[in-house]
């Protein structure tokens, strides 16, 4: 392996274990642990490498097998998708070791089938930040999607028809989005981005090239559970294997909304996006805001852990969309920092959901009381995941949630502003709730003495780390925007 | 001014902050847990006392934790401000300490790692905000102070104290969250930096008069702690909590990171020149001044002893508010003054309150008729803190109130003149008729009150610590001027 296509192998690692994983672990499950945790720590590693070279040197363009572009396939590797690379092959990690456990309980016999297409689903998120190509991206996308369609499917009760419903909207964000594609294909001829991005100028046919970026966005929203797009998300994730929910939580919205920013950037310029259709742009900072506080609102209806996380991820998905559409630095630089907070924050609670279910088999709240007593360490871990989510600093959450309402403030989208403290407002009763039920109740069978029982060891040290992470990026958020963040940001900002 | 660089600020947050993971590991043995809150305790008055002299001298420290905005660091800075209210914070937590333990074990109160642990990390996040030396940091410590509090105020865990809890985090978090962290969003988004500078920075930024008041008023309501009106129902809520937790974080810490944030505001974020142009002082002012006459009121009518000192704090708070909303030299100092007069002085009424229910079980001042003969060390220092509350001679109380009314006669405003001696009236009414009534009433009910006597040595002594610091802050508040006349005229 030479040092220019390392990022090549961090995607085919996780791609070619999951081979290995279906044929070996077919025979004993012994197999699972040591394939899958080495394959992802050997893609983390590669992927960490990779980042500090593109913040030496600078990204790059990568064009597999030598097919030169627009023919071939492209990659690019530029400060944002090496982020995101190391962003994924790292919580993926985290999450793996968790799912280890929860798999052998919930999928008895059915791990290395499990473990097949978590692999694949890791691979494809990897490809999908990776590529270049508008069409390579949608046949990525589908990968990740058929994957988490069978993953999720693989949940007891009522998981199938979650799945079936998350296969209709996530069919038709697709073919939204290959629509999009479609006629950019038609205009242009090409489905090389930067190809694209250099022919459009030049042609007429403005309403065409409207259109099709409106496809591709409203594609792109329905797979990102953008409020109203969101209702096949909060079943979906809370019905899934909790293995299956680890993994796709934290990623499968983050990695969408980044490439909402790649195709609006690399295909389309910032002049065309903002400046030409301003009541456009002010429309979706708009529809974010008010998805925001109807998220938010729901969840606050919710009774049981997952559901309630559920649709703060669906909130959450609006901060990001409406910090990429306020048109300033201040606010991209926000959305970019919050794609990576929040992936760490909604693995350190999904993580700490998963370590709670594992001994308690339920997350509906009354089931709660006294679970601080009962699981300490992983309640510190939630509380710290709690915090970060309500934005208190100095965890993680405070300083993405800072960029994005000063570039609402730096904007004047006032409704952007009161929509963020909204949702930080209902986020600190969300999990006060939760930590009252847990710490402050006195459970009535054992009047208060109920035995310690923690998740087993392999759940608790992912957990912990994540949740060291939340405090770590949190302080360290001046350096990490400055020489990644900010590099990261798209021409024109 | 010139800071050296110094890693002391810091340790003397962390020594509390680290001092809860022995307090939490070593809970099996009370004995030993509480020597490391005592250790804790002693070590953080010595350094910052230690860090005194240099302050005194016109200097200060600094330190800088992490670069974690443009422009804005996670940084410490001891300057003559920060170091009045640490000194006042760390010296009655060191006393409050000895109290707790008094108070707990006569109790025998349940889950006392949880309540010295939580205490600890309190004290971290108050020194923290005395030695913020931006915005951010202070806003970082008074969340800290937030969360960390939670624990103590639901500390009974039955429904009551889960109700209040939840009151408590209802107006603490919501207004930090919703109305003093947009204020701070828009005054970096005007002037790029947060840091507190002497005459402000909001001078030159441009802003029009609206958004100057705007902000002020989000400030003003968002740093809820200081119990402003209307925002300041949590704090009788609060008195469910064990009372030295009343007492230190309720009469002294909480309450007074509030009012400390909202001056460090209005001295260093705008500056006095800034809001007399603009003439903002009459908003500070208009509404410390309904607030002290209605809370003052409202205690008059409270039977529950605690919930009156509640009151009266509130009405307290205000008074330092109202010091610095004159905008005036000498209003300003009686403003800061009164942090540390106040300090002591309540603290001595609580601890008296916590006596008088270790003692004798008693919450409400209907049943204290004659408990002065019985108790006559706790009833002395009782009258000290209240004299000390009125602001009469020679109590330290009179130093502040003293410089209060000056402030008022020389920026001619007479009306908060009258403010400020009808609530003096109040605070009498509302005060003495307890000194009175313990003393010379006669006993509601004399074969059950026969065995009442003194609290528990644990109590008694940092009672009667502190309202001798009432009384000797009269005659030597040079510390305290001198700190405070640094702090508004560098």
């Amino acid at each position: 392996m030479s040092a220019s296509n390392l990022h090549m192998y961090v995607m085919i690692a996780p791609l070619l274990t999951a081979f290995f994983v279906n044929l070996l672990g077919r025979r004993s499950r012994a197999w699972l642990a040591p394939l899958a945790l080495g394959s992802l720590a050997f893609s983390s590693l590669a992927s960490l490498v990779v980042l500090g070279r593109v913040v030496r040197s600078g990204g790059y363009r990568y064009t597999v097998g030598n097919w030169t572009p627009p023919f071939g396939i492209e990659l690019v590797v530029d400060h944002l998708s090496a982020l995101m690379l190391v962003l994924i092959s790292l919580v993926a990690l985290a999450a793996t070791l968790s799912a280890l456990k929860s798999a052998e309980q919930e999928l008895p016999g059915r791990e290395h089938l499990f473990f097949t297409l978590y692999l694949i689903l890791i691979a494809g998120l990897m490809g999908l930040v990776l590529t270049a190509d508008a069409f390579n991206l949608y046949v990525l996308l589908e990968i990740t999607s058929i994957t988490t369609y069978g993953l999720i499917a693989m949940g007891k009760g009522r998981a199938p028809l979650a799945s079936f419903n998350y296969i209709i909207m996530g069919s038709i964000g697709a073919c939204f989005y290959l629509l999009g594609v479609g006629y950019l294909y038609l205009m242009t001829g090409t489905l090389n981005m930067a190809d694209i991005a250099r022919i459009l100028p030049d042609i007429s046919g403005g309403a065409a090239v409207a259109t099709a970026l409106a496809f591709m966005l409203v594609g792109l929203w329905v797979k990102m559970a953008l409020f109203p797009l969101h209702g096949w998300l909060p079943s979906a994730y809370s019905l899934a294997p909790t293995g299956a929910a680890l993994l796709v939580a934290p990623l499968m919205t983050k990695v969408t909304i980044y490439l909402m920013v790649r195709v609006m950037f690399s295909i389309f310029s910032v002049d065309y996006l903002f400046l030409q259709n301003p009541l456009v742009q002010s429309g979706i900072v708009w529809a974010a805001a008010i998805g925001i506080v109807c998220a938010s609102a729901l969840a606050l209806a919710q009774r049981n852990l997952k559901r309630m996380l559920t649709y703060i991820i669906v909130a959450e998905v609006g901060y990001m969309v409406g910090g990429v559409w306020l048109a300033n630095s201040t606010g991209m630089t926000g959305a970019l920092l919050h794609i990576v907070n929040d992936a760490l924050m909604t693995l350190c609670l999904f993580l700490a959901a998963a370590a709670i279910y594992y001994r308690l088999g339920s997350l509906d709240f009354d089931r709660l009381q006294g679970i601080y007593r009962k699981m300490p360490v992983t309640m510190a871990a939630f509380t710290v995941g709690a915090f970060s989510m309500i934005g208190v600093p100095p965890t993680a959450g405070f300083f993405s949630k800072w960029y994005l309402i000063l570039g609402g403030i730096e904007s004047g989208h006032w409704e952007y502003v009161a929509a963020l403290l909204f949702s930080s407002l209902v986020n600190a009763v969300l999990f006060f709730r939760i930590i009252e039920i847990g710490y402050f109740f006195k459970s009535g069978e054992h009047h208060g003495h109920e035995l310690r029982e923690e998740a087993p060891l392999l759940m608790q040290v992912p957990l912990l780390i994540s949740a060291v992470a939340l405090i770590v990026i949190g302080l360290g958020s001046g350096p990490l925007v400055d020489s990644v963040i900010r590099m990261a940001l798209p021409g024109g900002f | 001014m010139d800071y050296q660089t110094s890693i002391w600020p810091l340790a003397a947050i962390l020594i509390s902050l680290l001092g809860a993971i022995p307090i939490m590991l070593s809970g099996r043995s009370p004995n030993l847990r509480e020597s490391w809150t005592l250790l804790a305790a002693l070590g953080k008055v010595a350094i910052v006392v230690a860090l005194l002299p240099a302050v005194l001298a016109g200097g200060g420290y600094e330190f800088v934790i992490a670069e974690v905005l443009p422009g804005v660091p996670l940084a410490l800075r001891v300057d003559a401000m920060g170091m009045f209210f640490a000194l006042v914070a760390s010296i009655l937590w060191f006393f409050t300490s000895l109290y707790s333990i008094g108070y707990m074990r006569a109790l025998k109160e349940h889950a006392q790692t949880r309540y010295f642990a939580s205490f600890a990390v309190a004290i971290s996040a108050t020194i923290g905000v005395a030695f913020a030396a931006n915005l951010l940091t202070l806003y970082l410590f008074y969340e800290m102070l937030s969360l960390s509090t939670y624990p103590l105020v639901t500390h009974e865990q039955n429904a009551e104290a889960r109700t209040s809890g939840r009151k408590y985090l209802t107006y603490i978090l919501g207004t930090s969250i919703g109305l003093a962290l947009p204020a701070m969003l828009i005054v970096y988004a005007l002037t790029g930096t947060l840091d507190f500078k002497s005459g402000g920075i909001l001078a030159g930024s441009g802003a029009s008069p609206q958004v100057l008041g705007l902000v002020l008023v989000l400030f003003l309501f968002g740093f809820a702690k200081s119990g402003i009106m209307p925002f300041h129902g949590w704090l009788p809520a609060a008195m469910v909590a064990p009372t030295p937790v009343s007492s230190f974080l309720h009469g002294v810490a909480v309450v007074k990171v509030g009012v400390f944030s909202i001056l460090r505001v209005i001295f260093h974020i705008f500056g006095a020149d800034l809001l007399l142009d603009v003439n903002l002082g009459v908003v500070i002012t208009s509404i410390a001044s309904i607030t002290i006459l209605v809370a003052s009121l409202v205690a008059l009518t409270q039977d529950n002893l605690k919930r009156r000192l509640a009151y009266s704090t509130i009405g307290q708070l205000s008074y330092m508010i109202l010091g610095a909303g004159m905008l005036s030299a000498a209003g300003m100092t009686g403003g800061l003054l009164h942090i540390a007069m106040h300090a002591f002085g309540k603290i001595t009424l609580f601890f008296c309150a916590g006596a008088i229910f270790v003692a004798a079980g008693k919450k409400y001042i209907s049943q204290m008729d004659g408990l002065g003969r019985q108790m006559p060390i706790t009833y002395l220092a009782f009258m000290f803190g209240s004299l000390s509350i009125i602001g009469m001679p020679p109590l330290g109380g009179f130093i502040s109130k003293w410089n209060l009314v000056i402030g008022a006669v020389s920026s001619d405003q007479l009306l908060l003149l009258v403010v400020l001696l009808v609530s003096s009236l109040l605070n009498a009414a509302y005060f003495l008729p307890i000194v009175y009534r313990g003393f010379f009433a006669r006993a509601a009910d004399p074969v059950f009150d026969e065995g009442i006597r003194e609290a528990p040595l644990f109590c008694l002594i940092p009672l009667s610590m502190t309202a001798c610091a009432s009384l000797a802050l009269f005659f030597y508040p040079d510390i305290f001027l001198r700190l405070a006349q640094l702090a508004l005229f560098p």
